[in-house]
């Protein structure tokens, strides 16, 4: 006798029971600290507080441990925490341009006020593995010296007093700030709301899109104006007190793109913008927002709309990867009654072909 | 470190009275996808998000809940489901169909009819059902706000050309109060007269994109179709192989790797309830009670 498919409450728990075993792996290798995956993956810790849209490093680190390592899913657990997470308001824009910089490179100048500043990059390591690594490895201590008390102003701000590039948009301190994760997206989308999409979208999506702009689909020439790392100073301002107060510092990495000059009858040619901009050290992440970003400005700068990476409704609806991975991955779940719904189609229309072939073989034989 | 703590049915308050005002606007403009600010939940988008805010967003403690996937109380995300609301809100859960207030659904509609007061819940993969024929939104709202629905009845015309019949065996589309086509969500056809005049409020929840949409309790719903080629319903010909029903959607149940098959209600309460009531099909070992009766 058949008995009906039963005991998915057990197999859950037990699938959960093994999951947890298998996330601790072999228990004679120590356990993973909150602390070292803070301070030793602190690049994926980056990448999860950036596209979760929460600036946390031990819930982002707590999250890594939790997934195993995939950081999708850490960017998933750190979503839904902070979907329940009240809101206060929003904080005054944090003003990059005062930095504290650990890292700035230009593409466009060979010298600029400030300085070019390497800090820590992949850039220039040769990429041989490197055994010593695996274990007790004691890195010398960075070399150091006293901090200059130039100013670091922004690339563009300089090309800007020279009205080379287009002025950046000023923001509206008063007009409330689009937020994308509390009101539904409707199209088209103004630039915050797509800034907030790419901030959050995932990093090899905009890789790739940004490296298919890069190879011509809708090419817009550009130019690492500047690229920036380091610590910015966040403040909120108090109703009660009348000001502005600093809530701390968090990292960030800005990435200033300059791409190729508009102009017409009326207008002197400049050249345009295109902006990224994420948690933490996330360069690969803010260079490809920024290409993105440039490309979606198409339809604003009266470019023709042709490839992929200016489409913004193709763009923003394929993004984040909570969304896009969640439902790529449903497949995984029962489709018994749909299928069941094409199968009886299917053999249907299968019977009617073999009825409407097997006529003319009959009065052939007949014949 | 900032340690969680979770309010009844999970969200927030001010995300509840945001969903309650999308399902409001929903209930006034049947068949109308109502956009929401769908918040990430603890589940991944595709696996029932939007059905979970929908719920959330209704649930009181005195409701009773019954969670279904494929007809079934017993599958793996509708016990997870059930288990999230159980915890989180700590309401009665039920697989009685007539016991249940509130019914969270994933790809039918139970077969023992709703009754007036019942609240059914669809959680809704793509709410569009212009979708496959028009991927941008921007178009397909304005064919909505047009009532422009050509080029779908053209998709299903086309669908006879080919192959004889309209090749739409689930996510079949309907239209409600006679104005807004429809997605039911991928319910077989089979289930879609359910939907129509039915007593019981049906709400369509689509987390990942963003949309809810309802059918007020005695309303218009009609599946799309023509007049030299009406809408049937398909069900495997057969009666279930443990209940003996001859009225219920079935799920094919293959037993062995030589071509033996076997069909049972895919509605899991309903053949239970009919095999309490005594009915058996040619599977079970108890003896056929209802053949007695001729």
């Amino acid at each position: 006798m058949y008995v009906a498919v039963k005991g998915g409450e057990r197999a859950i728990e037990n699938a959960h029971r093994l999951l947890a075993h298998e996330r601790r792996g072999d228990r004679d290798v120590p356990e993973l600290s909150l602390a070292q995956i803070a301070e030793q993956l602190s690049l994926g810790v980056d990448r999860v507080m950036t596209e979760g849209s929460l600036y946390d490093r031990e819930l982002a680190a707590l999250a890594i441990k939790q997934a195993r390592g995939d950081l999708i899913e850490a960017i998933f657990l750190v979503r839904a925490f902070r979907a329940t997470l009240p809101r206060f308001g929003a904080t005054e824009p944090v003003n990059t341009g005062e930095m504290q910089v650990r890292r700035r490179i230009s593409s466009t100048f060979k010298d600029i006020p400030g300085g070019q500043i390497l800090g820590p990059t992949f850039d220039y390591t040769h990429r041989l593995l490197d055994p010593q690594l695996a274990d007790g490895f004691v890195p010398e201590r960075p070399a150091t010296s006293e901090a200059t008390q130039q100013a670091t102003p922004r690339v563009t701000d300089i090309l800007g007093r020279d009205g080379l590039i287009e002025p950046s948009p000023e923001a509206d301190a008063d007009a409330p700030v689009g937020d994308l994760t509390r009101e539904p997206l409707s199209f088209p989308a103004d630039r915050d709301l797509r800034l907030q999409n790419l901030a959050r979208a995932d990093e090899g999506f905009l890789l790739a899109l940004g490296y298919s702009s890069q190879r011509g689909y809708g090419r817009n020439h550009p130019f690492a104006g500047e690229i920036r790392f380091g610590d910015v100073e966040v403040e909120f301002y108090a109703e009660d007190a009348g000001f502005a107060v600093p809530l701390g510092s968090i990292a960030l990495t800005e990435c200033q793109m300059v791409n190729q000059f508009k102009g017409s009858a009326t207008e002197a040619p400049c050249f345009t913008r295109g902006y990224g901009l994420a948690f933490g050290q996330s360069e690969r992440k803010t260079m490809s927002m920024a290409l993105v970003d440039r490309s979606l400005r198409a339809r604003e700068l009266g470019e023709e709309v042709i490839a992929p990476a200016q489409d913004e409704e193709f763009v923003m609806s394929h993004s984040d990867n909570v969304q896009a991975t969640g439902f790529v991955e449903h497949l995984k779940l029962p489709h018994y009654v749909d299928f069941q719904s094409e199968l009886g189609l299917l053999r249907k229309l299968r019977q009617e072909f073999a009825e409407a072939n097997e006529a003319p073989d009959m009065q052939e034989a007949a014949e | 470190m900032n340690a969680p703590a979770y309010n009844f049915a999970y969200l927030d308050e001010q995300t509840k009275r945001m969903i309650r005002r999308a399902i409001l606007k929903a209930i006034a403009i049947p068949g109308y996808q109502v956009p929401f600010a769908s918040r990430e939940m603890p589940m991944p988008y595709g696996w029932g998000t939007g059905g979970v805010q929908v719920t959330a967003a209704i649930l009181g403690p005195q409701d009773v809940l019954k969670v279904i996937d494929q007809g079934s109380d017993d599958t793996t995300n509708a016990i997870s489901i059930r288990k999230f609301f159980g915890k989180t809100a700590g309401v009665a859960t039920t697989t009685s169909t007539t016991d249940a207030t509130v019914i969270q659904t994933r790809h039918r509609i139970p077969e023992a009819p709703l009754h007036a007061g019942q609240v059914l819940v669809y959680q809704v993969p793509i709410p569009e059902p212009l979708r496959f024929l028009e991927p941008r939104e921007t178009e397909t709202r304005r064919m909505h706000a047009l009532a422009e629905y050509g080029l779908m009845h053209v998709k299903l015309y086309e669908d006879i050309a080919r192959f004889g019949h309209i090749a739409t065996s689930y996510a079949y589309p309907v239209k409600v109060n006679a104005r807004y086509v429809m997605d039911p969500s991928p319910t077989p056809k089979f289930d879609n007269p359910k939907m129509d005049n039915c007593p019981a409020l049906q709400l369509f929840g689509a987390g990942r994109e963003k949309r809810i949409y309802a059918i007020p309790p005695h309303t218009d719903v009609v599946s799309l179709d023509f007049e030299d080629h009406p809408f049937t319903r398909y069900r495997f010909n057969a009666p279930c192989a443990l209940c003996g029903a001859g009225d219920s959607y079935l799920d094919e149940i293959v037993t062995d790797d030589k071509g033996g098959r076997m069909f049972v209600c895919s509605d899991t309460d309903y053949c239970e309830s009919r095999r309490l009531a005594g009915h058996r099909g040619s599977e079970s070992a108890a003896p056929h009670k209802e053949r007695a009766h001729g």
